[in-house]
């Protein structure tokens, strides 16, 4: 039984693609589940964070010998307990500045100090007591304007990356990129119609219900364990211990239930502090984030600023594609332009293509990820442009896309040479949908748009032991975000051919399993689940030979089938199959425990394509919109259970109604923001919506067993411009600043009623 | 700080305990009493994930002081299912997939249920403004409709 990768598309499934009840159900619905700030231990103190309320300022000096006096408190970090482990890791000494300032607060919210307490009371009077002497500077947070000569400059250390020559002079500007093929200029000379716009999209938050928090005990011996919400507990042990000059296997980290993450649990914030706190005060330290503290001091995205110029032909063919996207990233380098501009143009085939970012830094947070970083603001300029190439050329926008659209063979905008893509069979089974043909109604306009995300492999490592009932037990190392255990357990119940229910999954930690890469780039599925295929099938290997020993026959003449070892053919002998509860059962007898297990670079992660469809209604009066329809279809690959899959199909879909229509940070000119709280930014609530139509389709990805490709990212590529698209229709003028918030709707139709 | 004494009937069962007077109910169940099934999202009402009820009238509890559930009867989401038996609610949230990371699903469950002790037979109007109160970030609310939906028909038959 080779190791084989390849999927067998011809495969007759038995469970995966079907919808069982998830293992962890029940704790979910009866409370019972532990989430992040779930957990205590005997004698813990309560840590909390004091926060710089300058959006840019030199700290002089900082004076704890007032709080440390206060009863009741028992450790005080600042930057003196952190020094430099880095040794010339740039993007580790950044984690460093960011989760305590060094000589400077560089955005509102930046640590400052951190104090733990007998209770939350002390500790809340203690960061009062706190004395810490600013130098205010000047400061910037909009993209444009920290681009300027004249804009205050955060880091000494930046002179922009990937321009000839290297410049002399400290920027905000830390990296030019450039993507594309072909020229350009000569494409645009080709075009009987070119349209050029810029536009402009604001930061938001992933918005995960559940604020970071963390339980870290640590002790003067050098040990130490962490209790986290995160999406990669692998990656907190190893940066902590990195950060705290502690050696890896000495810190043990355990992953929580998480309660949301969408990319922003991929890094660390309050982790190494709690570590801090807990090692001086040799007690266990609890710190759980307020939501004023998600929002100021996490990691929101990026805002943007994108030119986008495209030219057709008159019969509607793309001659040429020119994007410049500038994205700020907060007080860091490592904005997601990148991101942004490979995948820009991503959906479409291009002779002459052009992606241009830059990545600036401003005063405000340091951005995480946020569910296919940096790609729905770029899909958002430039799905808006094509829509309206599209109509200036008379042809309908579904079929403008279906004539430009990549597939396979298309050499793609950002270089790779597609492989079997959906993007063509989203569009043709959009053109066939109902809401396709559905009337509209008054002040109502419909909108689409494609939208594309690479996908991720990553370090994976699985282990799957077979107990002595022939139950499986099966750990993996990639924290369940959404549903995977349940898909793990289809997987492995597929491959081995028992019951779904005699699988359990559980999330290891990271002393009990080997190094897994961050539950992100939406791997899991595809990747934990290829390790899990792999390990089921090297315990289903070992489990032949077994058979083997018990009838005495070579290894090679067994064979294994739907959870029966069986004998090859006719000449291998003539023995009854064996279950694999009966293998088990002899284990400690032919060899000792059965386990399976993978470790790899997960590699062949297949791109992923959507299309939506969006209905809105713009009411005149007010500029408040509505989202009336809308239909996502999307390529998965193969759904191994298609409820979760249509569930981050609707849910990126809404993330994305939210960013459209109302979600934003506010900065006041002060620097500081001004609607950290759910009620002043404003995520979708149930009332706002209509039901998420779904279609799921299945190209099967050639890299992964089953062809599974990753779903979670895809979802939220296309949603900005499909609904920018049905709302410029609806109004009867182009919406180019997101959010499309009422004051920017009624301010679009009093320049139209100007213009007319 | 002298503490404040306080005597309540938490699902059924008669519970007191000593809070401070500026502590809110759901600390008081999170962190004294070992109810961890109210969340924390926002502490300001916002989100809908400490959700309570206080008398049977839905309450966010990070609103409400410990002190005021003096001689009140608080239903959390350890009080929902019927000793191994899940509340309808429960058992159609799971088979509709009805969440995905989980954090929301003790609220908008404990909010689903007091919307249903009201309207037995609501729309899909009626749910969507019935559980206007509880975020959701993950599903986009779509199969949590389906759930409640769902469970609200089972419940009119049983």
């Amino acid at each position: 039984m080779p190791l084989d990768s390849r999927p067998d598309t011809k495969r007759n499934f038995s469970v995966v693609g079907t919808r069982p009840l998830r293992p962890d159900g029940v704790d979910k619905v009866t409370g019972r589940a532990k989430f992040g700030a779930d957990a205590t231990a005997p004698g813990m103190l309560v840590g909390r964070i004091l926060r710089s309320p300058h959006a840019h300022a030199r700290i002089r000096k900082i004076d704890t010998s007032k709080a440390e006096r206060l009863a009741g408190v028992k450790a005080i970090v600042t930057r003196d307990d952190f020094p430099d482990h880095s040794d010339g890791d740039a993007a580790l000494y950044d984690v460093l500045y960011n989760i305590m300032a060094r000589e400077k607060a560089l955005y509102e919210g930046h640590a400052v100090a951190a104090v733990a307490a007998v209770d939350a009371r002390t500790a809340r009077e203690a960061l009062k007591l706190i004395k810490i002497d600013y130098e205010v500077l000047p400061h910037v947070t909009d993209v444009d304007e920290a681009m300027k000569a004249s804009a205050p400059v955060l880091h000494s250390t930046i002179f922009t990356d990937g321009v000839e020559p290297k410049p002399k002079k400290a920027s905000n500007i830390v990296r030019r990129y450039e993507f594309g093929h072909g020229d350009v200029e000569a494409g645009f000379k080709k075009a009987d119609i070119i349209v050029e716009r810029t536009f402009k999209t604001e930061a938001t938050h992933q918005g995960y219900i559940e604020p970071h928090a963390c339980l870290a005990n640590a002790g003067p011996d050098g040990q130490a364990e962490l209790w986290v919400c995160t999406q990669g507990h692998f990656m907190v042990r190893d940066t902590c211990a990195r950060l705290l000059g502690m050696d890896i296997s000495k810190l043990r980290v355990t992953a929580s239930e998480i309660g949301g993450g969408f990319g922003g649990k991929t890094t660390v914030f309050i982790e190494p502090v709690a570590l801090a706190l807990s090692r001086k005060a040799n007690r266990p330290v609890k710190i759980v984030m307020s939501r004023e503290e998600v929002f100021k001091a996490t990691g929101p995205t990026a805002s943007t600023s994108i030119d986008v110029k495209i030219g057709v032909t008159k019969d509607g063919r793309i001659t040429a594609a020119d994007a410049a996207l500038r994205y700020q990233g907060g007080a860091f380098p490592g904005s997601p332009v990148e991101f942004g501009a490979m995948s820009a143009f991503a959906c479409y085939d291009l002779e002459n293509v052009r992606a241009v970012g830059y990545d600036v830094v401003t005063n405000r947070p340091k951005q995480a990820a946020y569910r296919a970083p940096g790609a729905p603001m770029a899909a958002f300029a430039v799905e808006s442009v094509v829509e309206e190439l599209a109509k200036k050329v008379g042809m309908a926008p579904i079929d403008f896309r279906i004539k430009n659209a990549a597939r396979e063979g298309t050499k793609s905008s950002y270089g790779p040479t597609y492989g079997p893509i959906g993007l063509l069979p989203t569009l043709e089974k959009a053109k066939q949908h109902p809401h396709f043909k559905a009337p509209l109604g008054p002040n109502q306009g419909r909108g689409m748009a494609c939208g594309f995300w690479f996908n991720f492999g990553g370090q994976t490592c699985v282990s799957l032991n077979i107990n002595n009932d022939g139950t499986a037990a099966l750990s993996v190392g990639t924290p369940d975000i959404g549903g995977s255990r349940a898909s793990m357990c289809l997987m492995a119940a597929e491959e081995l051919g028992i019951p779904y229910d005699k699988v359990r999954a559980i999330v290891a930690d990271t002393s009990s399993l080997g190094y897994n890469d961050v539950t992100d780039g939406s791997r899991t599925t595809f990747a934990t689940g290829m390790a899990t295929i792999l390990a089921a099938r090297d315990a289903s290997k070992k489990l032949t030979a077994r058979a083997a020993q018990i009838w005495g026959i070579p290894a090679e003449a067994v064979t294994w089938e739907k959870g029966f070892a069986k004998p090859a053919g006719a000449n291998a002998g003539n023995f009854p199959p064996l279950s694999i509860a009966e293998i088990a059962a002899q284990a400690g007898a032919t060899g000792g425990p059965i386990a399976g297990h993978h470790e790899y670079s997960a590699d062949g992660a297949g791109v992923s394509f959507a299309t939506h469809i969006c209905d809105a209604e713009v009411d005149p009066e007010t500029g408040a919109t509505k989202i009336v329809r809308y239909t996502v279809l999307q390529d998965a690959g193969k759904a191994v259970h298609p409820s979760y899959v249509e569930g981050q199909f609707q849910g990126g879909a809404v993330q994305g109604i939210g960013w459209a229509l109302n979600e934003e940070y506010i900065y006041g000119k002060d620097g500081r923001l001004q609607n950290a709280g759910f009620l002043d930014y404003r995520i979708p609530v149930c009332s706002d919506l209509p039901m998420i139509d779904t279609v799921i389709l299945e190209i099967p990805n050639p890299g992964h067993p089953y062809g599974v490709r990753g779903v979670g990212e895809t979802s939220i590529v296309p949603p900005l411009a499909a609904i920018a698209n049905a709302v410029s229709a609806a109004a009867g003028v182009r919406l180019i600043s997101l959010p499309m918030s009422p004051p920017r709707i009624l301010a679009a139709l009093d320049r139209k009623a100007a213009a007319e | 700080m002298s503490g404040i004494h306080v005597t309540t009937k938490i699902n059924g069962d008669v519970v007191e305990y000593v809070c401070e007077a500026d502590e809110t109910l759901l600390d008081v169940l999170r962190n004294r009493l070992g109810l961890t099934g109210a969340k924390e999202g926002c502490s300001t009402g916002d989100c809908g994930a400490c959700s309570v009820t206080v008398d049977g009238r839905l309450t966010c509890s990070c609103l409400v002081l410990g002190a005021e559930a003096d001689g009140a009867e608080i239903g959390t989401i350890e009080g929902m299912a019927d000793g191994e038996k899940l509340h309808p609610l429960q058992r159609k949230f799971l088979e509709h997939a009805a969440l995905q990371c989980g954090i929301c699903t003790p609220g908008i469950l404990v909010a689903a249920k007091a919307l249903l002790e009201k309207n037995p037979k609501p729309t899909e109007t009626d749910v969507r403004f019935g559980l206007a109160g509880n975020l959701c970030r993950c599903t986009g609310y779509d199969k949590i409709v389906r759930a409640v939906m769902d469970a609200a028909q089972e419940m009119r038959r049983a």
